[in-house]
């Protein structure tokens, strides 16, 4: 099943404590690195374990430190983005609810990597319990000499604080949480770069939890160590996998980054409820492409999944069955997306809501064959939006065209869902 | 009008921040909590707090989910109408002609969407995926998360925040 890692201290009623966190090597890694490890040098550990950011996108997390200039200004920030409201996506609260340290030691690191003075956990409000988990750790951290100013009783000062969001999607995007937290109206600003112009205008770092999670063992065990967590060459590290849906157990598994989707379905989720056939998933939460039966072996990994033209995503799995009506499922992921646009640029603003449209008069049969091609058409204008918002709207209905348009044909063929009283 | 104690505790929280404009989103939490929605008069009683005027406030109140303008009851019912959600429930439709969690709540309830019941105590919010997707299907009340929500563990929900609600009436 592979070494646990990120949920190595998980138990199912409480988070691990500071002291168990210790008894499995927490904070090792941060007393080592203060004791004299470079800045840069903790920046080229990152770099060389090859881990790529944990939130969607994929970007290598020791790159985007390198992009922070040496000469940068300060005070600097570094974000734990813990917003996670990707539809179906859950990782990050199961994360902070079993081992919380990891994320705040990794945050800590990121905080030195970067020479950076504060770092601000931006939290949804759903996630509120867990906000408090924090709140608490944070107190006990500044008695034990963990956060604060001398951190172990080197010259390193750091302090982190809590925002919680009021909720809306928009927020998980860095820029825009950036305006969140900032006490403005949040939408994604593409004006300059986050390591030159974040939070108040100063050199800012937005990181997943996950991704920070991963930085202390990165340090504790190596670059190596790490790479060869992976079950493909090209990987590097575990991964949480969420999988939700009309799976026996639906859950959050950490296995091997690149472990094949039918094994994390089939037999860490314990396969398809009783009596359900699988029809389709999504692999990386609402953002991502449906994914037909014939890709079900395909690796779980950034590379793999962009090979057969998909995306690993927040790879949180949402397994549909063969009672699903997808047209449906897609209808509902619409309706969501066009509800959070920020409204900010006109494809998404008003090219979603006529996704939307188009969606429901199929589900209702009412529409005709023309729709099929202006829905296809519609999915690639949102590739002009401003942000990754609607290219991601876009992605399950691409999904849907690409490998379903039967299903879609049923619908006006016979002029109604042919689901409906399944 | 704000209670002085509250008042100066705000204004301690919004000194402390580097910038108080920071503290917006907590300061409309407080302020909602003390109302029990975020009312006209809460709005510009916390922009003064925030030193913002009245219409910056209400771009950010009336952009976030989890701010209220409008009166709600004491438990607001945030049910998750995620994809997840929507999935794992059996009798689901995305059209809305059968029953749903909504609809059974709103029936339950004898409220429409967005409605508060007469007692003051529940108001039913269709909300974006609250990321309890394990649970599906989900509900989030005053922060907590209820699934998997079959009929019966909704009607034993309702009862048993009924009671913590007399039970804290008896308290004071």
């Amino acid at each position: 099943m592979g070494e646990k890692v990120l949920l190595q201290n998980r138990r199912r009623d409480r988070p691990a404590t500071l002291d168990e966190y210790r008894d499995s090597g927490g904070y090792q890694a941060l007393a080592t690195v203060l004791k004299g490890v470079e800045p840069r040098e903790l920046i080229q550990m990152v770099l060389d374990s090859g881990l790529r950011g944990r939130g969607g996108a994929g970007f290598p997390a020791g790159r985007k430190w390198s992009f922070l200039r040496q000469e940068a200004p300060h005070p600097r920030y570094i974000i734990p983005n813990t917003d996670e409201m990707e539809p179906g996506t859950f990782k990050d609260r199961v994360l902070v609810g079993c081992d919380p340290h990891q994320i705040i030691e990794g945050t800590i690191l990121a905080g030195y990597a970067n020479q950076a003075e504060r770092a601000v956990i931006f939290i949804r409000p759903s996630y509120e319990l867990e906000a408090k988990v924090f709140e608490r750790e944070f107190s006990l951290l500044r008695e034990e000499g963990l956060l604060g100013e001398n951190i172990l009783g080197s010259k390193f000062d750091f302090e982190i604080t809590l925002h919680r969001s009021a909720g809306r999607y928009i927020c998980g995007e860095a820029s825009a949480q950036v305006k969140a937290i900032q006490g403005e109206r949040p939408r994604p600003d593409k004006e300059g770069h986050m390591t030159e112009s974040g939070l108040w205008g100063q050199p800012t770092i937005v990181n997943n939890v996950e991704t920070l999670a991963c930085v202390p063992h990165i340090v504790r065990n190596g670059g190596e160590w790490f790479k060869n967590l992976a079950a493909t060459p090209e990987g590097a590290g575990t991964k949480l996998y969420g999988v939700s849906g009309m799976v026996e157990r639906p859950d959050c598994y950490e296995l091997p980054i690149g472990t094949p989707l039918r094994e994390i379905i089939f037999e860490h989720a314990g396969g398809m409820k009783a009596g359900r056939r699988f029809k389709a998933c999504l692999t990386g939460g609402a953002s991502t492409k449906l994914l037909p039966e014939k890709h079900l072996d395909v690796r779980m990994d950034f590379e793999a999944l962009a090979k057969i033209g998909h995306r690993l995503g927040t790879a949180a799995v949402v397994v549909f069955d063969e009672n699903a009506c997808l047209v449906s499922a897609c209808l509902n992921l619409l309706t969501f997306f066009t509800r959070e646009s920020c409204g900010w640029c006109t494809p998404c603003r008003e090219g979603l809501p006529y996704m939307r449209h188009l969606l429901r008069s199929i589900e209702l049969g009412e529409a005709d064959e023309d729709c099929i091609p202006r829905l296809k058409e519609m999915t690639e204008m949102m590739d002009h939006s401003y942000c990754a918002f609607a290219p991601g709207a876009a992605a399950p209905v691409k999904g849907l065209l690409e490998y379903f348009e039967d299903e879609v044909r049923e619908h006006l063929v016979r002029g109604c869902c042919p689901y409906k009283g399944v | 009008m704000l209670p002085q104690k509250l008042k100066k505790k705000l204004q301690k929280v919004i000194r402390a921040a580097d910038y108080s404009r920071e503290k917006a989103v907590d300061v409309m939490y407080a302020v909602q909590r003390h109302y029990g929605y975020l009312s006209d008069e809460g709005l510009a009683e916390s922009a003064a707090l925030l030193g913002m005027s009245e219409l910056e406030l209400e771009e950010l109140a009336t952009f976030y989910d989890f701010i209220y303008r409008s009166p709600v009851g004491k438990f607001v019912l945030h049910v998750c109408d995620g994809v997840v959600c929507w999935m794992c429930h059996e009798q689901w439709s995305c059209t809305g002609e059968e029953e749903s969690i909504v609809t059974y709540l709103c029936a339950r309830l004898g409220v429409e969407v967005g409605e508060t019941t007469d007692d003051g105590l529940f108001t039913v919010l269709p909300s974006a995926c609250i990321g309890f997707c394990e649970f599906a299907p989900a509900m989030l009340v005053n922060g907590r998360a209820y699934g998997p929500l079959t009929p019966e563990y909704l009607d034993e929900i309702l009862d048993q925040l009924r009671k913590e609600h007399d039970e804290l009436a008896v308290d004071r």
